[in-house]
């Protein structure tokens, strides 16, 4: 593996008595593109926040791109993307001050007409037209806003991207195009990407190696092109989405 | 015996709750105090925030102490009657609006409006992920969003005040000149006699208090709110009775620094 961009070595995490994450250990080497599945409730939301310095592991030791993460530090996120599950758009900005937010604050502080000309070029990166930019989030269906919500991680041309849930709450053919457009951009900019999903299909088209997070641990670790032929039962009921298996969801 | 055992668990683990609430508000309000002169300074925010707390609880504000005045100016009134001291009208009027009523009533009509609204913003934004999302963007989320409209509370509430009072002592003077018939020149020459500048600057000093407390209340809550539209409902109502009862404490606690008996 190559020099790795995220280590974390036994993280656990509690709330009151719920053990949400039992000692995980997992690298992500630079340039991978990673997808960590599991059904819902597995923690996986959990373990992204720990990572990002969202939420404070109760033990354990978190590092990115080589250096230990004590919590919230801007610098290390100037170096990272973020696409949150639902957008998680400013709804008092309109949608090129969404993309470009971080372009005009901080050491770039780029000017206003700058900034909008970037901001712009990214929307059409991901298939979003000029003249979305002064629309508000308010005036965007789900889909539009999951790939302004892109724009905005792509904005600054992170080393680290993660995507959370990219493809929940989208038709298939939406849910097609943003898988299409996450493999292109990670390719493009050679970025490490970390994907959280339970859709196997973005799993399969993002991501060149996942884990698979069960009752706070990850029970299995693999590239991504065997999972169709894994003989670990987790993933084989993962995968075919049987009822039938070790993983007992509770409706 | 086991009663007495889980009434004393009970009152220790309130205590225990309220004193790290109080700990929690404070490290929070500290946080928040911190960037008030730090770069960088979100001008923009700060704007947004003057409008929102001040602009547009104007009106409001405005015939909320309207009222109040020429309520107050039939009350002193009809009590000053039973002893002859009907004439106290303009000063007393005066004087209440300035040190009490206006402070207090622009404060507690103020946190009804703005304090609901910013809880029920910042926990909506917290519901979706936005607070987050700041942080991701390399934003610290209480310089962006509670520092601004604590800044523009503190500002605007003396002004806001400023404007009730005046209003309120109009209200007096209308309802004393056109409904009780005193003389409108005497009216005005004993209100401004009997006023003096502490009256007027205590008042103003208690507004600036209750807009820090309003700002601080409203964020606090919101950025502490549960998930979901039920939390998003708790943190706009805790907001609007935490915040009105601690104007009314911090009432009587500043009357007494201020007029000391």
């Amino acid at each position: 593996m190559t020099d790795p961009v995220i280590e974390l070595t036994e993280v656990g995490k509690s709330f009151g008595s719920n053990r949400v994450l039992r000692n995980i250990s997992l690298t992500v080497g630079h340039g991978e593109s990673f997808a960590l599945i599991g059904s819902s409730g597995t923690g996986k939301s959990v373990a992204i926040k720990c990572i990002l310095g969202l939420m404070r592991p109760d033990t354990g030791r978190i590092s990115l791109f080589g250096r230990e993460t004590g919590g919230r530090d801007a610098a290390m996120y100037d170096r990272i993307g973020m696409l949150f599950q639902e957008g998680a758009l400013f709804d008092s900005m309109c949608v090129w001050h969404n993309v470009a937010f971080r372009l005009m604050r901080g050491e770039r502080k780029l000017a206003p007409a700058r900034a909008k000309e970037i901001a712009v070029r990214k929307l059409e990166r991901v298939g979003l037209g000029a003249e979305t930019a002064d629309l508000y989030p308010s005036e965007l269906s789900g889909g539009m806003k999951k790939r302004v919500g892109l724009a905005r991680a792509i904005a600054t041309d992170p080393e680290l991207i993660f995507f959370d849930e990219p493809t929940t709450g989208l038709d298939p053919i939406r849910a097609t195009m943003i898988n299409d457009l996450i493999r292109g951009i990670v390719t493009e900019s050679g970025a490490t990407a970390v994907t959280i999903t339970h859709d196997m299909g973005s799993v399969m088209k993002i991501s060149n190696r996942a884990g698979l997070l069960h009752a706070g641990e990850i029970v299995w670790l693999g590239s991504s092109d065997t999972l169709k032929t894994e003989s670990n039962p987790f993933i084989r009921q993962f995968v075919e989405g049987s009822s039938e298996g070790p993983i007992s969801v509770a409706i | 015996m086991h009663r007495i055992v889980l009434s004393i668990r009970w009152v220790g683990r309130l205590t225990i709750r309220a004193c790290a609430g109080v700990g929690r508000f404070t490290i929070f309000t500290a946080h928040a105090f911190s960037h008030v002169f730090r770069p960088p300074f979100y001008f923009r925010e700060l704007l947004n925030a003057v409008l929102a707390i001040g602009y547009f609880s104007l009106p409001v504000v405005a015939l909320t102490a309207l009222f109040a005045g020429g309520a107050l100016a039939l009350q002193i009134y009809a009590g000053g009657s039973r002893f002859d001291a009907q004439a106290t009208v303009p000063s007393v009027v005066a004087i209440g609006m300035v040190r009490e009523l206006g402070p207090v009533l622009c404060g507690l009509m103020v946190a009804g409006r703005a304090a609901s609204a910013i809880a029920a913003e910042l926990a909506t934004m917290k519901v979706t992920d936005q607070i987050d999302a700041l942080t991701t963007l390399s934003t610290d989320p209480v310089k962006f969003l509670v520092t601004p409209r604590v800044v523009a509370a503190a500002l605007v509430m003396p002004v806001l005040t400023g404007v009730g009072d005046i209003l309120g002592i109009m209200g007096g003077y209308l309802v004393g000149v056109y409904r009780l018939g005193f003389n409108s020149a005497a009216y005005l020459q004993t209100t401004l006699q009997f006023l003096q500048r502490p009256d007027v600057t205590s008042g103003l000093a208690k507004a600036a208090v209750f807009g820090l407390i309003i700002a601080l209340v409203g964020c606090y809550f919101g950025m502490n709110s549960g998930r979901g539209a039920k939390g998003v409902g708790r943190a706009t109502t805790g907001a609007v009775a935490a915040s009105s009862a601690l104007i009314i404490a911090s009432n009587y606690v500043l009357t007494e620094i201020f007029f000391p008996a």
